[in-house]
């Protein structure tokens, strides 16, 4: 299981800036381990943003999405308290949802 | 496999597009140059692995934001998607491998615009 | 061009009343040095004869040499001002006039000036730990005690990260606390993009409310080592910039400085995009500029200065402010002669104890050096081609290449080359030398890479150093054309470089992490021990094409 990600959020007159840190190898399948062998390509390839469970943000990412994906993003609305919510999807099936309050 | 699913499979077709040409060709063709739209990338890279990229539109319904490495292996690199009463306005990092222009295609009334930037890539290591 | 009887006299007692003699001006004030690469005892140092310019930097200064610089500022040939603003006849003029710099005289030159400015503040403008042995020895302390007493109230960096993250900290919560402001707007965390120092400071002079902003090297984990600053993110940041003026100007500032270290032709791009600044007080790319270009931009006008390096120059800046606005304005760039400026006691007291520990290993004779050695010009120097002759030699290396960084002091010939004289030209915390195979299309590249880093039409895309040192490959450059033509006709002994054969290419000061090798100085000492005699060095200088006429070259 992934690390937690790192999320703030926070609202500034009547704007909602969220930034996102994840925790994610995004290993290109481009690269040999010291065996030589090729390092299988491991990366997000989908993203959800959720405000109050409506969508704020979708993502589709590549294998070029630096290590530890940064993302950053401003809506409109959102209150002190909300819930914002971040999902990411990689190419191996696995999944990760995390929650930040707005501050 | 669902039918969601494999229209997200087609969707994810532009990422596996080897050049600059097929990849805009993937995102819904050839863009007009904009000055609306701002690409937010380095002058020069401090590590090709991080490189901070974004992109503003300022025309109006903006719905899709792509980022685009033209010297990448895969030029296409991510894709957003903004929902009405999300700013046209997204930053992430990306990988660089050299020297490139970095080109931001964004959708608005249906319609593509681009703008691109320079990013060096260097050795690094002199110095006054 | 000979010195007559008037200029030996302008090196007389009595001479230091007129060179320093700055009437008082307007209620702002700033004292500016920079650069000073931790040389705390005077010493000779030789201004540039090339420095190009090219597309809208030609023959904009700082891009002017020797004559054409004297020219342009109006000095007259031949005096102490001429000596010190070019590399004329420098080895005549240096025995006329001395040394230079130094700490004690650079104290004293402080003192004179705020005994007329009670109000001014000292800034100092980054590379001020790193260049001595004493300050690579002593961890920077050396440097940062010696700032304390000299009185800097403010201070932006660039080599000081080459100490790493955690000594910079250390130093900034610890030594600096209450005493000295460390300002850098463009270096921010590379998580969430905080501020890891603060931006500016407001401070009141007679009653006038000023902002310094300080603006740190933004290329620093490109050019010195990114695993000494792994968390840290830099560059320009323009944009910031301005928000941090406008930030500023809301609190109230009347008056907005800029304590920089972008460079100088960073600088003058820089201020025309930015609204608001009324000075931006420059340093890293080394230059003695008597007078500062004036930049028009929409807000206004900016001063761009550079002031220099080596303690060689210290810099006043009066503001005439009122009505809640710069009036005028009044600079000058003032070389320090030590013979000129008695030494300030406290300060050569902190310098002698310092030195004590070290003083039998700094004053080691090495070798006697024939002709003089110095460093400074876009593409080589007589002391960059003893270090590449002893990488080469020491090493078994076809050619070698050596970082064409700005700093390192000079001699003159005859001089001995002392232990610490040839730490002035390596003393860096990254000193490992190594020895490479090379294809001769990797030599291009990478020649190629830092000669786009020097004449890259846009200052954005420069990082304000000089061309590689190189021996052994011999070259033909053109600086105007674009990047991956630049280096052309590569030969190694007469023969043509092949792109596929491969070359031992000798080096030092890699930015890599975790490069292992002899430190560059024992390389360089064992080499002038063994020889005892420098000859006079052939200095191995590219072929240049397509700058004829440009007054950036002798
Ligand atoms: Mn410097
Ligand atoms: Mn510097």
């Amino acid at each position: 299981m992934a690390d937690p990600m790192r999320i703030r959020a926070a609202h500034k007159d009547g704007v909602t800036e969220v930034r996102v840190l994840m925790s994610h190898p995004m290993e290109t399948g481009q690269r040999k381990n010291a065996a030589g062998d090729t390092i299988p390509a491991h990366f997000i390839t989908e993203v959800d943003a959720t405000h109050n469970g409506k969508s704020v943000l979708k993502a589709q990412w590549s294998t070029a999405v630096s290590q530890n994906p940064f993302l950053s993003f401003k809506f409109k609305g959102g209150a002190k308290g909300d819930k914002l919510a971040v999902k990411w999807v990689d190419n191996k099936g696995d999944t990760r949802t995390d929650e930040a309050a707005i501050a | 496999i669902t039918e969601k699913q494999a229209l997200a499979q087609a969707n994810r077709a532009g990422f596996e597009a080897k050049s600059l040409a097929d990849a805009l060709k993937a995102v819904g063709g050839t863009p007009a140059t904009s000055d609306q739209v701002t690409v937010v990338a380095p002058d020069i890279a401090e590590n090709g692995a991080v490189v901070p990229v974004g992109a503003t539109s300022n025309l109006a319904n903006t719905t899709e934001i792509h980022l685009l490495v033209e010297k990448n292996i895969n030029p296409l690199s991510a894709s957003f998607f903004i929902p009405a009463g999300t700013e046209a306005s997204v930053q992430t990092r990306l990988k660089m491998g050299q020297s490139t222009n970095v080109i931001a295609v964004v959708k608005a009334d249906g319609k593509l615009y681009s703008a691109t930037k320079e990013t060096k890539v260097t050795l690094g290591g002199c110095g006054g | 061009m000979a010195l007559d009887h008037a200029d030996v006299l302008a090196a007389t007692p009595g001479a230091g009343e007129r060179l320093y003699d700055v009437p008082k001006f307007g209620n702002v004030s700033f004292l500016h040095f920079t650069d000073c690469h931790a040389q705390l005892k005077p010493i000779y140092f030789r201004e540039p004869s090339v420095n190009l310019g090219l597309s809208e930097a030609l023959g904009r200064p700082p891009h002017l040499v020797g004559e054409k610089l004297l020219k342009h500022f109006n000095i007259q040939p031949g005096t102490a001002q001429a000596h010190a603003f070019s590399y004329l006849n420098f080895e005549k003029a240096a025995k006329t006039y001395g040394k230079i710099g130094g700490f004690s005289h650079l104290a004293t030159l402080v003192k004179q000036m705020k005994a007329s400015r009670p109000h001014a503040l000292l800034l100092d403008g980054g590379d001020t730990w790193q260049g001595s042995a004493t300050s690579l020895w002593t961890n920077a302390q050396d440097m940062v005690d010696a700032c304390k007493l000299l009185g800097v109230n403010i201070m932006t960096p660039h080599w000081e990260f080459t100490f790493g993250a955690k000594r910079v900290q250390e130093i900034v919560e610890n030594d600096f606390k209450g005493k000295i402001d460390f300002l850098a707007q463009n270096v921010t965390t590379a998580d969430f993009g905080d501020q890891v120092f603060a931006p500016y400071v407001i401070k009141e002079m007679n009653g006038v409310p000023v902002a310094i902003i300080g603006q740190a090297f933004p290329y620093t984990p490109i050019a010195n080592p990114r695993y000494m600053v792994p968390d840290w993110t830099f560059g320009i940041q323009d944009e910031n910039m301005q928000k941090m003026v406008d930030e500023a100007r809301g609190k109230g500032a009347q008056v907005v400085v800029v304590l920089s270290h972008n460079g100088m032709d960073v600088d003058i791009k820089m201020a025309s995009r930015v609204r608001g600044i009324d000075a931006v007080l420059g340093g890293h790319t080394h230059d003695g500029m008597p007078a500062p270009v004036i930049v028009k931009n929409p807000g206004g006008q900016t001063l761009v200065t550079n002031a220099g390096s080596n303690s060689k120059f210290l810099g006043v800046l009066d503001f005439d402010v009122r009505g809640g606005k710069v009036q005028d304005f009044r600079y000058k760039l003032m070389p320090v002669f030590s013979n000129l400026l008695p030494a300030d006691k406290e300060m050569e007291a902190l310098i002698t104890k310092v030195r004590a520990p070290y003083e039998a290993k700094l004053n080691e004779k090495l070798a006697i050096s024939e002709g003089a050695l110095y460093r400074r010009g876009n593409f080589n120097g007589s002391w960059d081609q003893v270090i590449c002759d002893a990488l080469m030699e020491v090493k078994g290396a076809d050619a070698a290449f050596s970082p064409g960084v700005r700093w390192g002091t000079s001699l003159l010939p005859g001089d001995t080359i002392t232990y610490e004289l040839m730490m002035d030209q390596m003393a860096v915390t990254y000193p490992a030398t190594t020895l490479n195979e090379f294809t001769g299309a990797q030599v291009k590249e990478i020649m190629e890479d830092v000669a786009d880093n020097i004449f890259n039409p846009d200052p954005y895309y420069q990082q304000g150093g000089d061309m590689v040192r190189v021996g052994g490959f011999q070259y033909t450059c053109a600086p105007t054309a674009p990047m991956g033509q630049r280096i052309q006709n590569l030969t190694l002994k007469g023969k043509p470089v092949e792109a596929d054969k491969k070359y031992k290419v000798a080096g030092w000061a890699s930015v890599q992490e975790g490069v292992q090798g002899e430190p560059i100085w024992d390389v360089v000492a064992g080499y002038l021990r063994n020889k005892k005699v420098v000859k006079q060095v052939k200095i191995n200088q590219p072929k240049l094409v397509g700058v004829d006429g440009n007054p950036g070259i002798a």
